[in-house]
């Protein structure tokens, strides 16, 4: 009786491993199956999806304009304080006095890419952009203003 | 047995190791200070602090939109179930009736998370256990899972996708195609994975009648999820309390008795199939419609006490939340599941060899971040 418990112990064994060494062997041998991706190598063809959360960015159009009116939703709606916005006074053609933007600052190091900001936004003035490897070597580096040079608010946004 | 003091050593081979903050097989930052006599283990005592970041102090300073974003860092390989955990405690508070196409959406996210949490688990209970070839494959699994993730909601760990109301943004036209194959796909692979480790003598050996923990000593030590339900608690909330629209879905509560890290083992792998049959009976019908219920831009909370709680990957999550009528929380408890289940461990590994005692953590399946929060 031991004997033959003895002997059905390692016959089970031995059928145990070798049926893991079937599946790591019929990988070994059908590279085809394989998933991995060499990601530095495929760096051309890497595309990341379209509603991954890279970094906040304010597109411009080609008259240098955005959409942001510095109505601060986004500012309020930052779990981290992540977004600053420099608001000025500017006065119209018509001698009107409007609030426009003077610096949109962005803290990429303390932003959790949570798209909190993105849904409150009620122009649509921010989006998130596709971009990674964000590493740098000075954090100065993270701290971004958005809002380019000269830029100017697009006509019609309110 | 003498237990010795904190920095007693004594003559008849009786000492003190430490296993962390850093030790790998520890999944982060979990301190234990082991009593040991020779290789058997006295006495376990477990340190948390080590990575305590307040996120309950932190949420009483936040907008009812904003706290939830936070609660992806606690147990972040079950980010959706905690984020909807919140909303809908705040949902509670708010009284609003979520679009069907929301609830929908909720439960197959929180399902593909859970598989995605489980298969990480198989991946390193097997790396845990001396077996490096299941990593892999658990992770090439969960790889197609976190695809379909970043592709509908635009972060693959961290998603905050739940927001009071409904679902932040609408499912991706992919999304379905995407997830009938993935589900096509586990269902044979999870024939390769009891190949490679279910089966295997030597995983057996190592599981089998190590670390158990009776029924009444797991109700009394509060743990839930997989772990208590291997050692026969049913404690299942997505069917003792359904919520969100589990009450309308067709799965069975996965149940073991033998109480030991093959039971929890054995619990999970069965628990990834009822997941897949959740999965399949919603995916073809979700229905059309609104994917938010209208909240006002600064959600208010009535004057009260909200608590609700949702099954986690690893067992009951508990969102206890005290409104005084502003517009951020007055307080806000998580009843975490890892943290009850990580005050098991003493009792389970009591007697047990060092070597086991890997093995009784990778199934307790813990989590460190949600254990200190």
């Amino acid at each position: 009786m031991f004997i033959k418990e003895y002997f059905s112990t390692i016959y089970r064994s031995i059928k145990s491993l070798l049926t893991g060494m079937k599946l790591t062997g019929y990988y070994f041998t059908h590279l085809n199956k394989i998933k991995t991706e060499e990601y530095p190598d495929n760096r051309a063809t890497l595309k990341m999806a379209d509603r991954f959360r890279g970094e906040v960015v304010m597109p411009h159009n080609e008259n240098n304009e955005h959409r942001c009116t510095g109505c601060q939703a986004c500012e309020i709606a930052c779990p981290n304080g992540t977004i600053k916005i420099i608001t000025k006074q500017e006065i119209l053609a018509d001698g009107k006095k409007k609030k426009r933007i003077d610096s949109f600052i962005y803290h990429h190091d303390l932003c959790t890419l949570c798209n909190l900001c993105i849904v409150a936004c009620p122009s649509d003035a921010i989006v998130m952009a596709q971009t990674f490897e964000h590493a740098v070597y000075d954090k100065k580096l993270l701290k971004k203003i958005l809002n380019n040079p000269d830029s100017k608010i697009m006509e019609g946004v309110e | 047995m003498k237990l010795l003091g904190d920095d007693e050593i004594s003559e008849d081979g009786e000492f003190i190791i430490n296993m962390g903050p850093q030790h790998p097989s520890t999944h982060g930052v979990l301190h234990l200070k082991i009593w040991l006599n020779g290789e058997t283990i006295i006495k376990v005592q477990p340190n948390l602090g080590y990575i305590h970041r307040s996120i309950e102090k932190m949420s009483e300073s936040l907008s009812y939109r904003n706290f939830i974003f936070a609660t992806s860092r606690m147990d972040y390989l079950s980010a959706h179930i905690n984020n909807l955990a919140c909303a809908l405690t705040v949902e509670q508070g708010l009284e609003v009736e979520i679009p069907e196409r929301a609830q929908v959406i909720r439960i197959i996210l929180s399902e593909l998370t859970r598989l995605a949490s489980h298969q990480l688990w198989w991946g390193s209970t097997g790396l845990d256990l001396g077996a490096v070839s299941p990593f892999f494959y658990g992770m090439r699994e969960r790889e197609s899972i976190l695809e379909i993730m970043e592709e509908t909601c635009g972060a693959r760990l961290t998603m905050n996708f739940m927001v009071p109301g409904g679902i932040m943004a609408d499912i991706h036209p992919d999304f379905q195609r995407k997830t009938k194959a993935i589900l096509s796909q586990i269902k044979t692979n999870i024939k390769e994975y009891d190949d490679l480790l279910t089966g295997n003598v030597i995983f057996e050996e190592r599981t089998k009648g190590v670390g158990i923990i009776s029924k009444e000593d797991a109700i009394s030590f509060g743990m839930s999820g997989p772990c208590a339900r291997a050692s026969g608690v049913s404690c299942d909330i997505r069917k003792w309390f359904p919520y969100s629209g589990y009450e309308k879905v067709q799965f069975e509560e996965i149940l073991e008795t033998s109480g030991d890290c093959y039971g929890r083992y054995m619990v999970r792998m069965r628990e990834m199939l009822q997941s897949v049959s959740i999965i399949e009976q919603l995916i073809d019908n979700i229905p059309e419609g609104e994917i938010q219920a209208k909240t006002k831009n600064v959600i208010k909370l009535p004057k009260g006490e909200f608590y609700q709680k949702v099954e986690t990957a690893r067992g009951e999550l508990g969102v206890y939340l005290v409104s005084d009528g502003a517009a951020s929380p007055y307080r806000i408890k998580y009843r975490s599941p890892n943290f009850s289940n990580l005050f098991a461990l003493p009792q389970m590994s009591k007697g047990a060899k060092i070597g086991d005692l890997v093995a009784i953590m990778s199934t307790l399946d813990l989590i460190i971040p949600d254990i200190d929060r």
